[in-house]
């Protein structure tokens, strides 16, 4: 076996044992609910038949260990329950909200890596001049507010003092959006070859990417200028520059590419960050992704979505991590040339 | 100390750090001498005065019902802090003890204890957050509980890997060979070195405390009113934009302020104490 593919096999089986830890810390979070759920999902009229029906429909006066049995044997199937919010499927649900909340997280971490590592060479390049130091100040900044501050910022300076983004939503009111095919709006206009539908989605989409972002973007420049410092001061970085090379070349060839994997493995527990901060950016947009979903499930103690919603977030959280890792395997000839991968 | 104080101050940006935090921590302290209406905290209505631009003596303007909005910073950031200190009080010894255990004992507890722990690092932090704090009433207690969930984790991360590279140092070797208990080794011999790490983290941690506590009162799973809260008032102000901009924009600077300030005292700290992470 490749070292890669040995990796990815070691990856995989502790991120299915995390996942499965994962579900049963969320399931046990869900099931310590104060109140009678069923109650809640009826509402103060139901009657005491119709709360003991649906407290045995939802496996309520069993064991836990017998509802998470209940939960795993359905999860197998694809099935996480009804939605008590909603009253369609959890799934169904999930489908619907998770491709625009994940829209904005990829756009978002394209600016994190287009816009952060960039700045983050170019300030270690400077070090110590007063580009360095600007841009340091300015990659603090952007870490140190949560994004719906960012937010609220941003809408305020470039939807309403200067009108060069639209104010709030996913696609202007007055177009026809394509037909839904993969739940990617940005993906779909391109689909239905609507040009003019494209442009005008990636017109709404900067403004809540880029504050998104923002903490994203201070964080991979932060990180990506410390890691090229310390490799600044390798011996094999002085030889070059007495060879002659130009500073370029040797910002690019060798300082930039040992310093992007640490920044790569950050960058990955980054995107974990976004899924979560998805939710605050999306209400100050009105985005129609999870967000809204999520915290009026949380609202309602509507423990199938909770459960499922979490667990779907996770495993898309890990699956990411689980390319980074590809990633950097494949970036590093360590891992990419080793005879034996690590025990 | 003495040192440590005077690099501290030859560097501007940490000195700005200093005065911020500074700042924060004794408006948050004296709020009840600073604050030009005390009573503006609670539940007190003034409708002969709401939504008014800053002004004198409301020099952030005042809230829908007629409350001095710099006022109600200034509680805010009381609450906040205390928040802070609470679950890292809480959340640090925990971690630590799990790191250190996990890192020194290694075997079985070393695995059982990291994928415990990666379990809780794999929800994003947010999220874990929300849904301990969904299924709970929202108070002020809850919330602290919510965010000391998320929060021992990466300490237990950062004292695993201190206590991996310490426990092959020789004087580590040198307690085991004259009998030492694995305690003595762990709390005595370890810890101290993990220190300046664990202190600059709490340093930056405080302002990402008061940050993921203000975006859970901002999504409406925090502090509930009366009680100031800096993330619900933006929440709050932001269907009023752009008309009335002093209600989100105050807030939001505060979290702002108080965030870069911790973040700017633990990088400076982060230099001098020489604390990798």
């Amino acid at each position: 076996m490749s070292p890669v593919v040995q990796l990815l096999a070691k990856r995989l089986s502790i991120s299915v044992i995390v996942l499965i830890g994962v579900s049963m810390l969320i399931f046990a979070i869900a099931r310590i609910i104060p109140g009678d759920p069923a109650r809640i999902a009826l509402g103060p009229n139901a009657t005491a038949e119709q709360v003991v029906q649906l407290r045995d429909k939802l496996h309520l006066d069993d064991s836990i260990i017998v509802q998470y049995a209940y939960f795993v044997s359905d999860f197998a199937r694809g099935d996480l329950g009804i939605s008590l919010y909603t009253n369609r499927p959890v799934m169904t649900d999930i489908a619907q909200f998770l491709p625009a909340t994940l829209e904005l997280v990829f756009v978002a971490g394209l600016f994190m890596i287009g816009f952060g590592i960039p700045l983050g060479i170019l300030s270690a390049r400077h070090r110590g001049k007063a580009v360095d130091n600007v841009i340091r100040v300015l990659s603090l900044l952007g870490v140190s507010a949560p994004s719906f501050v960012w937010a609220v910022i941003l809408m305020l300076l470039f939807a309403f003092f200067l009108p060069i983004f639209p104010i709030a939503g996913q696609i202007s009111d007055t177009l026809t959006v394509p037909p839904r095919m993969t739940g990617f709006l940005l993906f779909d206009c391109l689909l239905a070859g609507d040009l003019r539908a494209f442009a005008d989605a990636a017109h709404h989409i900067v403004l809540p990417a880029f504050a998104l972002s923002l903490s994203g973007i201070g964080q991979a420049a932060r990180l990506t200028r410390a890691n090229m410092i310390e490799t600044y001061d390798k011996p094999y970085i002085e030889m070059a520059r007495s060879y002659g090379f130009p500073e370029q070349r040797i910002a690019r060839r060798y300082a930039f590419r040992p310093s992007l994997i640490p920044s790569l493995t950050i960058i990955g527990l980054d995107f974990a960050a976004m899924l979560g901060n998805a939710f605050l950016v999306e209400a100050v947009y009105a985005w129609p992704g999870l967000s809204r979903y999520g915290v009026q499930v949380i609202l309602r103690k509507d423990l199938n979505a909770i459960v499922g919603t979490v667990l779907v977030i996770s495993a898309t959280f890990l699956v990411v991590n689980i390319i980074v890792d590809l990633l950097i395997a494949f970036i590093n000839p360590r891992i990419r040339y080793a005879e034996r991968s690590r025990p | 100390m003495r040192r440590t104080l005077s690099i501290l101050l030859s560097n501007p940006l940490s000195v700005i750090g200093l005065l911020l935090v500074g700042t924060v921590v004794f408006s948050a302290i004296f709020a009840d001498f600073i604050a030009p209406f005390p009573s503006h905290r609670g539940a007190v209505v003034d409708f002969s005065n709401f939504n008014q631009p800053p002004h004198w003596p409301n020099i952030f303007g005042t809230d829908l019902v007629g409350r001095d909005l710099f006022s109600r910073i200034l509680y805010a950031y009381r609450i906040s802090l205390m928040l802070g200190v609470v679950v890292l009080a809480i959340a640090v010894p925990i971690g630590v003890t799990v790191g250190l255990a996990a890192g020194y004992l290694g075997g079985w507890v070393d695995f059982v204890l990291m994928r415990l722990t990666d379990v809780f690092l794999s929800i994003p932090p947010l999220v874990l957050a929300m849904s301990v704090m969904g299924v709970l009433e929202p108070t002020l207690t809850n919330g602290m509980l919510a965010v000391t969930t998320m929060w021992w984790p990466w300490y237990a991360r950062l004292a695993y890997n201190v206590t991996r590279s310490e426990s092959q140092e020789g004087y580590v070797l040198a307690a085991e060979i004259i009998g030492a208990s694995r305690l003595h080794i762990m709390f005595r011999e370890i810890l101290p070195n993990c220190v300046p790490s664990i202190v600059t983290k709490m340093t930056l941690d405080l302002g990402f405390v008061i940050l993921i506590a203000s975006s859970l009162s901002f999504l409406g799973l925090g502090v509930q009113a009366p009680t100031p809260d800096l993330g619900s008032m933006v929440a709050e102000g932001g269907n009023y934009l752009p008309d009335s901009w002093w209600l989100t924009v105050f807030p939001s600077l505060a979290i702002l302020i108080a965030v870069f300030g911790f973040n700017l005292l633990g990088d400076a700290l982060r230099q001098v104490l020489g604390a990798d992470q």
